[in-house]
């Protein structure tokens, strides 16, 4: 007979549905079924499953191939790398709890590295336009319960964010929002017809990269000016008509996605977005959300946030916490040569990164924490596997809007393999031990200093 | 041989490029959801080439040989749509000018006919244009 595990919190996108069912063997130890996930979320569980799955650390050869090592040498050789490099960058961070995260950052401040998250190349132009204008925002259960008119700007939930739609905001049945998707208007704005867009009320294709001049006629309209014929490709007829339809609302929402904060403008985009929301407000209640792609990218910038006062790119290495976008953001440190070590957990700029940064990391020493093969690992001196978090161990994860909401554990990981928390608890100390040992005036926060 | 077309390369989310990455990044269905270019029917028909050939994608930032699929949330012509991933990410524009985020939509590209180059998959692609 096999158990059944209820209200399993998903770890894959910033949705973070926590009304999963998990069927798992008696022992424990495998999992059978997964119901209520999205496509990607249950692939995420079952693959935890696969039988060619790596459980031990690897160690790249001077041939290119990869040879098994213990945890301990694991742990021995990424404190050695930490402790010795003037500037590490610590990146990833988004797909780990929030206490493994914390540990990192111990770590991170002993040797003077930086730490960077994958908002760095997803929402880091949300969170500068936020620090810029501020953000008028609300919880996904406000959105549910409230929400009659739902803007998807650069966003492509029904592929992204598959979930999104049904448990929060287009299909539900709130308490102020009985009718469920009856009772709802969607605004969808996207180069592309999206899947999204097709079932919208209005879809406004408009030109790639123009979101700034759109977002600015829609300012136009709500004050009832006049507006050029055609903006960003979309006929002034149909802003007017995108406008009333937002100014009409009893409750609005603008979800915005890596359409706005990747094109050019970035995150100028945001901040006339935010301003288009704080527009509206003069007639109705608007609010706008990031859709946050990884799970949990969200938790370490709260972390960050509450340890630093930055939500990424706090560059450590002064022995303070600085924060500088385009200084001390992963790829502009790497494009410039300016770290000298790289350690990635819980994350794959190998794969999402451009490759001009791919190939500085290739170059330089790099550890990847990683439970998958990915490109990121096969580049990396150092693969060391951990278990899966939201699935072989608990922790705590921040949803989209800010909604801490602490993960379960289902399933034992495979014998004998470290949670992400423990293989950063070790490295920690052994980095505090090699510290210790070294000479004064030899730390690497001086020598940073220094340069 | 047709001439290469200029198009203006956005890249994003799939569901396919998410099932495919949790079951694997070195797996061949992750090559077959993410290096891939969406195309629309009436840049196709400029190309001069048959949907699913294989065509050289070169930018001022690298280039790389993906499989041409007709688009499948179009229409959008002149624009193309590369699943996010280490294709796209051989040929996107990496400057994030003073502000931390690479430029990764609204990359000019030009697109040629390259029928007998494969589509190496996510960590040879990349083990390969790291030794560049």
């Amino acid at each position: 007979m096999a158990k059944t595990v209820t209200d399993v919190i998903c770890p894959f996108c910033g949705t973070l549905c926590d009304d999963l069912e998990v069927q798992v063997s008696d022992d424990g130890t495998k999992i059978l079924e997964v119901y209520n996930a999205c496509a990607i979320g249950a692939e995420k569980f079952l693959h935890s499953q696969a039988k060619d799955r790596i459980t031990r650390p690897r160690m790249q050869q001077e041939d290119g191939s990869y040879k098994e090592v213990s945890y301990d040498e694991a742990v021995e050789y990424t404190a050695q790398m930490l402790a010795k490099a003037k500037k590490p960058l610590m990146y990833g961070w988004s797909s780990t709890s929030c206490e493994a995260q914390s540990v990192g950052h111990e770590i991170a401040e002993a040797v003077g590295g930086v730490v960077d998250n994958t908002a760095t190349v997803c929402h880091g132009s949300s969170l500068i336009a936020i620090q810029d204008v501020g953000i008028p925002s609300c919880t996904l259960g406000e959105v549910k319960n409230r929400a009659d008119l739902v803007v998807f700007w650069g966003c492509n939930p029904s592929h992204a964010h598959p979930r999104h739609l049904s448990r929060y905001s287009i299909f539900p049945r709130g308490f102020f929002t009985g009718k469920g998707h009856k009772g709802r208007k969607m605004i969808v704005v996207d180069p592309r017809n999206t899947d999204t867009m097709k079932m919208a009320d209005v879809g406004l294709q408009l030109e790639q990269g123009r979101d700034y001049e759109l977002l600015s006629a829609l300012r136009v309209a709500f004050r009832g000016e006049d507006l050029p014929d055609v903006v960003a490709g979309i006929p002034k007829e149909r802003i007017y008509e995108a406008a009333e339809m937002m100014k009409n609302a009893r409750f609005g929402v603008i979800f915005f996605g890596m359409g706005v904060t990747q094109s050019l403008g970035k995150n100028h985009n945001i901040d006339i977005a935010i301003m288009v929301t704080k527009d509206l407000n003069e007639f109705t209640k608007f609010s706008i959300i990031a859709m946050r792609g990884h799970y949990n990218v969200t938790g370490s910038g709260a972390v960050l946030g509450w340890q630093f006062g930055f939500p990424f790119a706090t560059d450590l290495s002064r022995g303070f916490a600085r924060y500088n976008p385009g200084e001390t953001t992963s790829n502009d440190l790497l494009r410039r040569d300016e770290c000298d070590a790289v350690f990635v957990l819980g994350s794959d700029p190998g794969a999402h990164f451009p490759i001009s940064s791919v190939r500085k990391i290739a170059h330089l020493p790099s550890v990847a924490v990683d439970p998958h093969i990915t490109p990121t690992t096969e580049i990396s001196k150092l693969h060391v596997p951990v278990a899966f978090v939201g699935i072989e161990v608990g922790g705590c994860c921040y949803r989209m809007d800010n909604v801490p909401i602490e993960s379960r554990k289902v399933v034992e990981p495979p014998e004998g393999m470290m949670t992400d928390t423990d293989f950063l608890a070790r490295v920690r100390d052994r980095v505090v031990e090699l510290k210790a040992q070294a000479p004064v005036g030899t730390q690497s926060t001086a020598e940073a200093q220094g340069a | 041989m047709a001439d290469a077309i200029r198009l203006n390369l956005i890249s994003g989310r799939t569901i396919q490029q998410g099932v495919a990455m949790e079951g694997g990044k070195e797996k061949p269905a992750y090559t077959e959801a993410c290096g891939i270019i969406e195309i629309d029917p009436a840049d196709f028909k400029k190309l001069g080439a048959y949907r699913n050939t294989n065509v050289l994608v070169t930018s001022e930032h690298g280039s790389v040989v993906v499989k041409a699929i007709e688009a499948t949330q179009g229409p959008h012509p002149g624009l193309a749509y590369i699943p996010m991933g280490p294709w796209a990410n051989a040929v996107v524009d990496p400057n994030t000018y003073g502000m931390g985020m690479p430029t990764f939509k609204g990359t000019p590209i030009q697109v040629s006919i390259a029928t007998n180059e494969p589509v190496l998959s996510s960590v040879a692609l990349v083990q390969k244009l790291v030794k560049e």
